[in-house]
């Protein structure tokens, strides 16, 4: 697979602070990547680094094959970073323009991600008369220009009311359907997870982990189960050689498996044993969840 | 080159406030045409200015390009707000993103500036030479095209002080706050020279160091013209004084305000270049 973007050892200080300390990651073609981190865990930093706004106090990164300058491979590259930035005396268009000369692309895509975003009837309309949501989906719009080998987003449902959350939810999917790389850098955990196959996780500058979302935790998963003799299916899950903890929670028993069983395996020799089951469900852990766990390891 | 002023262009031309001063800079540019038509009549006292000999070649390469500079302050507020718009609307951060570099970013900006001299310079150029052509009392080439240098003391002027407000905006990021930088440094300037003058070493040398200085070496480059003038000579001979000025512009004026030019250029990037948007 085609690299897109790699990090090598990348930090950065302010002043005394250390902002981001030596991350590293490589962004592969074809992946939706989260970057998930609380707030003022060097998210937007490390994004600005690459993007070209913030200097590095140390490391380096490569836009793809790393013989493009900087500049020029953003160009191939669609951001948005925290809020949308555009002239606020300028229509929409006039600003999709300005940003399609400094990309050196054609006009002719304009219209097409106008609509996309849903501001078509609103092009000729001055920026500063747009609502935050339809700032967002311009900004959205404006990164999508290039048809960009790459669409990275910095926190893009931040301050929206729900429908405006939504609209950019629907949006990004929609785009990461047609195949696009993503770099969605959020602290909810919800919107990471909805869209995201690969995630970086950092906390106070540093990398926790980066790699696919369901490798975070080497974890096969967990049953939820309830049955009218509650007592003997607890003292059967408890010598079962398969489960670790058990967890009773409002007449439903969550079990977690050591090694891999499916929903079947575990049904068939429980009715065997006379246990008959009125709720089974066989769950993996959420994000939130494993990103709880982790965090909390790493203290 | 063109795509960075082609950019430039659409960030300045669709905001109404600077097409507003644009145009009016120019407008004004032209207006000095208007000197021709001051006439008074009154009864045994016959004055028309134009009859005064300040439209006369070569002297009007030096009166226009003199008076017209005045009108500069129009484009610095033009300049310095299209330097710290960028900043207070943080499109600069979305510029960079979107793919411009940090050097092309300023060379747009003073590509902008070069134009802007270089079409002022053009103006002043044609309207005083239509001017000349119609009330100069000389007409022969030679003198028509005597003392051009004004001209390029002008472009070298604008440039330079244009520089300065490009800088100003960068560095200060709030327009109001550049310009008013901008006028306290015109006061700075001569408070360095008295505070020399009176502490330090003599008024002369002081006066030398003065001349250094961005804006005084600006204005250097074309000194006033009205003592040129024969009607003001003449009513200084009655009254005893001669004016002895070198009115003219000299290299190394010229390459003083080139060098404060390229400082404030060059430390434009350097500022950009070390800063975290």
């Amino acid at each position: 697979m085609a690299t897109i973007l790699s990090v090598h050892d990348l930090t950065k200080n302010f002043g005394a602070l250390t902002a981001v300390k030596n991350v590293s990651f490589t962004i592969e073609k074809g992946n939706v990547y989260g970057i998930l981190g609380p707030n003022g865990s060097g998210k937007s930093t490390t994004l600005g680094i690459v993007l070209n706004v913030v200097n590095k106090t140390s490391g380096d990164f490569k836009w793809f094959d790393g013989n493009t300058s900087t500049h020029q491979a953003l160009k191939k590259v669609g951001a948005i970073i925290e809020r949308p930035n555009f002239y606020p005396y300028m229509t929409a268009v006039q600003n999709l323009k300005l940003v399609c000369k400094i990309k050196e692309v054609s006009n002719e895509k304009i219209e097409e991600k106008l609509k996309l975003v849903g501001l078509l009837e609103r092009k000729n309309s001055k920026f500063r008369t747009f609502s935050l949501g339809m700032k967002q989906r311009l900004a959205i719009a404006s990164a999508l220009l290039n048809d960009p080998e790459i669409l990275i987003l910095d926190e893009p449902t931040n301050g929206l009311d729900p429908q405006g959350i939504h609209q950019i939810r629907e949006i990004i999917k929609k785009i990461a359907a047609k195949g696009t790389t993503i770099l969605l850098a959020s602290h909810l955990l919800d919107e990471v997870e909805k869209v995201c196959s690969h995630v970086i996780i950092l906390r106070k500058g540093e990398k926790l982990y980066s790699g696919r979302v369901d490798g975070m935790l080497a974890s096969h998963g967990f049953f939820e189960l309830k049955t009218a003799d509650f007592g003997k299916l607890q003292v059967y899950l408890e010598k079962h050689a398969s489960f670790g903890d058990i967890k009773v929670n409002n007449e439903i028993i969550t079990a977690f498996l050591k090694e891999e069983m499916s929903a079947t395996q575990l049904n068939s020799s429980l009715f065997d044993q006379g246990i008959v089951l009125s709720h089974l469900v066989k769950r993996k852990e959420s994000l939130e969840e494993q990103f709880l766990t982790l965090t909390k390891n790493a203290q | 080159m063109t795509r960075l002023l082609q950019i430039e262009f659409i960030k300045l031309w669709n905001n109404r406030s600077s097409k507003v001063l644009i145009l009016a800079y120019f407008i004004l540019l032209t207006s000095i045409a208007l000197f021709a038509s001051i006439k008074f009549d009154i009864g045994p006292i016959k004055f028309h200015l134009a009859e005064q000999g300040i439209f006369n070649f070569p002297y009007i390469w030096h009166f226009n390009t003199f008076i017209t500079a005045l009108f500069k302050l129009f484009l610095a507020i033009v300049i310095v707000s299209m330097m710290s718009n960028e900043y207070s609307n943080k499109t600069i951060k979305q510029n960079l993103i979107d793919g411009l570099s940090k050097k092309e970013f300023i060379a747009s900006k003073f590509l902008t500036v070069v134009a802007f001299s270089l079409l002022s310079t053009i103006f002043v150029f044609v309207v005083s030479m239509i001017l000349g052509l119609a009330y100069s009392d000389f007409n022969e080439l030679s003198i028509i095209f005597s003392d051009l240098e004004f001209l390029l003391a002008f472009f070298v002027k604008l440039l330079g002080f244009f520089s300065f407000c490009l800088f100003l905006g960068i560095l200060v990021k709030r327009s109001a706050f550049a310009l008013g930088f901008l006028i306290l440094w015109m006061i700075t300037e001569q408070l360095i020279y008295g505070f020399l003058g009176w502490k330090l070493v003599s008024w002369e040398t002081a006066s030398t160091i003065k001349n250094l200085l961005p804006l005084e070496s600006m204005a250097n480059l074309i000194n006033e013209p009205f003592s040129r003038l024969k009607a003001v000579q003449s009513v200084a001979a009655q009254m005893g004084e001669r004016f002895e000025f070198d009115y003219g512009v000299h290299w190394y004026e010229i390459l003083l305000v080139i060098f404060w030019n390229t400082f404030f250029i060059y430390s434009s990037y350097a500022i950009l270049k070390k800063r975290d948007l």
